[in-house]
């Protein structure tokens, strides 16, 4: 029975990283874009379209941070010790970032700090949350039941790749999201940065799939192997589908489905490293099994979990819908 | 002294510092989203306009302080982690869906529904603006229930066995939530959210009342301030005492240090009221004590015996010195905040509440008082808890990651950097917002209805924009 529930608590935390990287990815773009954008009232926008939901987004972080150390406790403790430093500067970012969403109202003679605090804070949590994923990607060292490794190991080129390619895929999330939350002139420059960035993100996705193979052959073995292997050759094909949606989109002024193409972007390639870490939670050391907590925290957490999401997911939705619609300039409660 | 800042000592600091920022801005957003309930409610049920000028005014300042409480406390959620992996791996069976429940059940609510309280109410209408006001006000309620819970479990651990691999393995999940100790904490707690509050906003009208600034909405929010310190400082006192009694119950070494009691009183321990606490040659230099009053308080009964820190193990000790300090000052200032709750009910019943500039002088000095006897107490809890963990069972030094020093040193010193940058331009800017009038509203502001077509531009910004005169 416990064997069951690890499993069904593995895909609840991918889901709930999946849903903060589609989510936070988005509003974390907006701050990376800030420096393409000079205007104070384009800024004002651009942080008005996410200002009433980026406190939600950013909460499924918590929910994959905490969650795992209730029911993966031992991957959670290994994990994050060996990802010391990247976890540390992507905190230090969000801080900064973060604040920014009130502070900068707060002030005229601070605003340039803020806005600096906004764009830097966003780019070094998006480029540290990539290198941790390219440093869990390679593997981390597990012996005793704690991190075997040093606290330089995560800094590889593969990371650093990984950390430019998330970057990269968050800039094209946040230029969509533009593309369809504003209007006039804003909308028309974030149309035109969202094309380079997807042709960046495609290559990307492919420097990243070619890369990974060789850092571990295990890795090509899982994706060759049945059932995995009826995604591999179904993930490149929906791959090329959403970048042609997201580039006739943009063609045709459409305001919606680049978005959500770019959205798919992300799906895929979490599909992708899903599939690739399969069985392992912390590849190569701990598998599901091994990292999972005791049969009672799982199943406690559990029941809330399968009430609670639904209505989390249900009011998120709400206040989304509530805030539907294009921001004009003038928007805000300041 | 540098041979001493090992990797334990640094993650010891690090976990301080961090929670010690974190924590004063839940104690100020609990008792900030339940006035803003408050005032939504009644200005919905009286019309006042002066309620809806409160609201308008305090939601801003919740916005800030909630805003670096929520970055402050995603730093929380990590450290456990990074800093404590042992900790993780052994308790984290336990407290981790505690804290999992926190986020489901608290977290998300309030970020959901923040975004509609702040900038929905005339894209959803009166009514669900104020059901919105009323989840983010639960949202922390329920915050601090788990996150009192989890902390709870750690002082007065129960309802857990012990596996192969040293973990604690949940067997009663109604024994672990309601341990001993967590009523008397939470309610502790809850109290201290709701004086701070009052303090801050008994401040802010008492200071904007000696300007002569708006005096309806001024006195508004000043005679609601103190009616709530009048009420809720002796409420909280009674609740302290009543903690201090489990506390000796389950956790006497931590009111022996406490109280500064090293040596056992067979026939009634005085109470020290100050003294030098020296714990290396287990006496406190400089005692002014009355005679057998610990014993009274604690045992009601001028001789009951009363065990010290002598009938424990030197190693088992809890730092002394710190704990008997902080104690000090969160009863001195408990004791303050009652004064000036009687002084205000005296003042009230006499019809100059609002007039005597002594005690609106008082209020203002009080201010940060709630924010200072938080962090006290605090720190007497758990440095009282020490050499442990999780009490009795984990100490604290097999709790810490197996990390480089040089790493926790480093992260320790950015976290101070950011934290005194950030921080303190936050509180500079909350003391601003607090100094600017609460705008007053037009008249024609208050009969729009809510806009409703497809939640495009609600029109322009509600008030005068706060703040935006800086430097000036």
């Amino acid at each position: 029975m416990g064997i069951d529930l690890a499993f069904v608590w593995a895909f609840l935390i991918a889901f709930a990283v999946l849903a903060y990287v589609v989510m936070d990815g988005f509003d974390l773009g907006i701050g990376i874009l800030f420096p393409f954008f000079r205007e104070k009232r384009d800024r004002d926008t651009m942080m008005n379209t996410v200002a009433p939901v980026w406190d939600g987004n950013e909460t499924w972080l918590v929910l994959g941070g905490g969650g795992l150390m209730a029911v993966f406790p031992l991957a959670y403790a290994t994990v994050l010790t060996a990802l010391y430093v990247p976890l540390i500067a992507m905190l230090l970012g969000l801080i900064f970032r973060g604040v920014a969403f009130e502070y900068r109202w707060r002030t005229k003679r601070w605003l340039p700090v803020w806005d600096w605090g906004f764009a830097i804070g966003s780019l070094v949590a998006a480029f540290s949350q990539g290198i941790a994923l390219g440093a869990l990607i390679e593997g981390i060292r597990v012996a005793n039941r704690s991190y075997a490794g040093g606290w330089w190991d995560w800094l590889t080129p593969f990371s650093v790749a990984t950390g430019v390619s998330l970057v990269i895929g968050y800039a094209l999330l946040g230029a969509t999201w533009l593309v369809m939350k504003t209007t006039d002139d804003l909308a028309a420059r974030a149309r035109k940065i969202a094309r380079p960035a997807t042709y960046l993100t495609l290559l990307a996705m492919g420097v990243f799939s070619l890369w990974t193979p060789l850092i571990g052959t295990h890795y090509l073995g899982r994706w060759l192997s049945f059932p995995a292997v009826i995604f591999s050759i179904l993930v490149p094909l929906l791959v090329l589908a959403c970048v042609a949606v997201i580039i006739s989109g943009l063609n045709r002024r459409q305001d919606s489905p680049p978005f959500f193409a770019a959205l798919g972007l992300f799906v895929l390639g979490f599909l992708g490293i899903g599939i690739s870490f399969y069985p392992y939670i912390v590849p190569p050391s701990l598998t599901i099994q091994d990292a999972a907590a005791p049969h009672a925290s799982l199943a406690f957490l559990l029941v809330g979990a399968l009430v609670l999401i639904p209505i989390i997911l249900a009011y998120t939705g709400y206040a989304y819908w509530v805030f539907r619609g294009k921001v004009r300039p003038e928007e805000g409660y300041h | 002294m540098l041979e001493h800042l090992d990797a334990l000592l640094l993650a010891r600091l690090q976990f301080a510092f961090t929670i010690a920022f974190h924590i004063v801005f839940p104690a100020f957003t609990i008792g900030l989203a339940s006035y803003l309930f408050v005032l939504n409610t009644l200005w919905l049920v009286t019309k006042r306009q002066v309620y809806q000028e409160l609201f308008d005014f305090w939601k801003t300042i919740f916005a800030v302080a909630f805003a670096m409480g929520v970055v402050s406390g995603i730093v929380m959620s990590y450290q456990f982690g990074t800093n404590w992996s042992h900790f993780s791996d052994k308790a984290g069976p336990v407290i981790g869906p505690l804290m999992g429940y926190e986020v489901l059940t608290a977290f998300f609510l309030e970020a959901g529904f923040l975004g509609v309280m702040l900038f929905g109410l005339k894209r959803v209408g009166r009514g669900l603006h104020l059901f919105a006001t009323g989840m983010v006000a639960v949202g922390t309620l329920l915050s601090a229930t788990w996150i009192l819970a989890a902390n709870s479990w750690m002082q007065t651990p129960q309802g857990f066995a012990i596996n192969d691999v040293g973990q604690f393995v949940p067997l009663d999940w109604w024994a672990i939530i309601f341990t001993p100790s967590f009523p008397y904490r939470l309610v502790h707690m809850v109290l201290a959210a709701y004086l701070t509050t009052a303090l801050v906003v008994g401040a802010c009208g008492a200071w904007h009342l000696l300007k002569a600034h708006a005096p309806r909405r001024s006195a508004t929010m000043f005679t609601m301030a103190m009616g709530m310190v009048a009420v809720v400082a002796p409420l909280q006192i009674f609740a302290g005492d009543q903690h201090g009694l489990n506390t000796l119950e389950n956790q006497p070494a931590k009111v022996m240090a406490m109280e500064g009691h090293f040596d056992s009183h067979p026939d009634g321990a005085p109470l020290i009221l100050f003294g030098l606490p020296d714990q290396k040659n287990k006496r406190v230099d400089y005692a002014i004590s009355i005679p057998g009053l610990s014993s009274l308080i604690l045992k009601h009964g001028w001789k009951e015996p009363l065990a010290g820190l002598d009938t424990i193990p030197d190693e088992l000790e809890p730092p002394v010195a710190v704990v008997f300090w902080s104690f000090r000052v969160m009863v001195g200032l408990g004791t303050a905040m009652l004064l000036l709750g009687l002084w205000s009910a005296v003042a009230w019943w006499r019809g100059r509440l609002t007039t005597d500039r002594w005690l609106l002088k008082a209020a203002v000095a009080m201010g940060p008082a709630g924010f200072v006897a938080v962090l006290a107490g605090w720190i007497t809890t758990e440095v009282g808890r020490q050499p442990y963990t999780v009490y009795g069972h984990l100490l604290t030094a097999d709790s810490v990651s197996p990390i480089a020093a040089p790493a926790v040193a480093t992260s320790l010193v950015a976290f101070v950097i950011a934290y005194f940058f950030v921080f303190g331009a936050g509180v500079f800017y909350l003391l601003r917002l607090m100094a600017c009038l609460p705008a007053e509203l037009e008249e024609t502001e208050l009969d729009k209805g809510p806009v409703r077509t497809a939640g495009i531009t609600p029109g322009p910004a509600q008030g005068t924009p706060h703040g935006e005169n800086d430097g000036h």
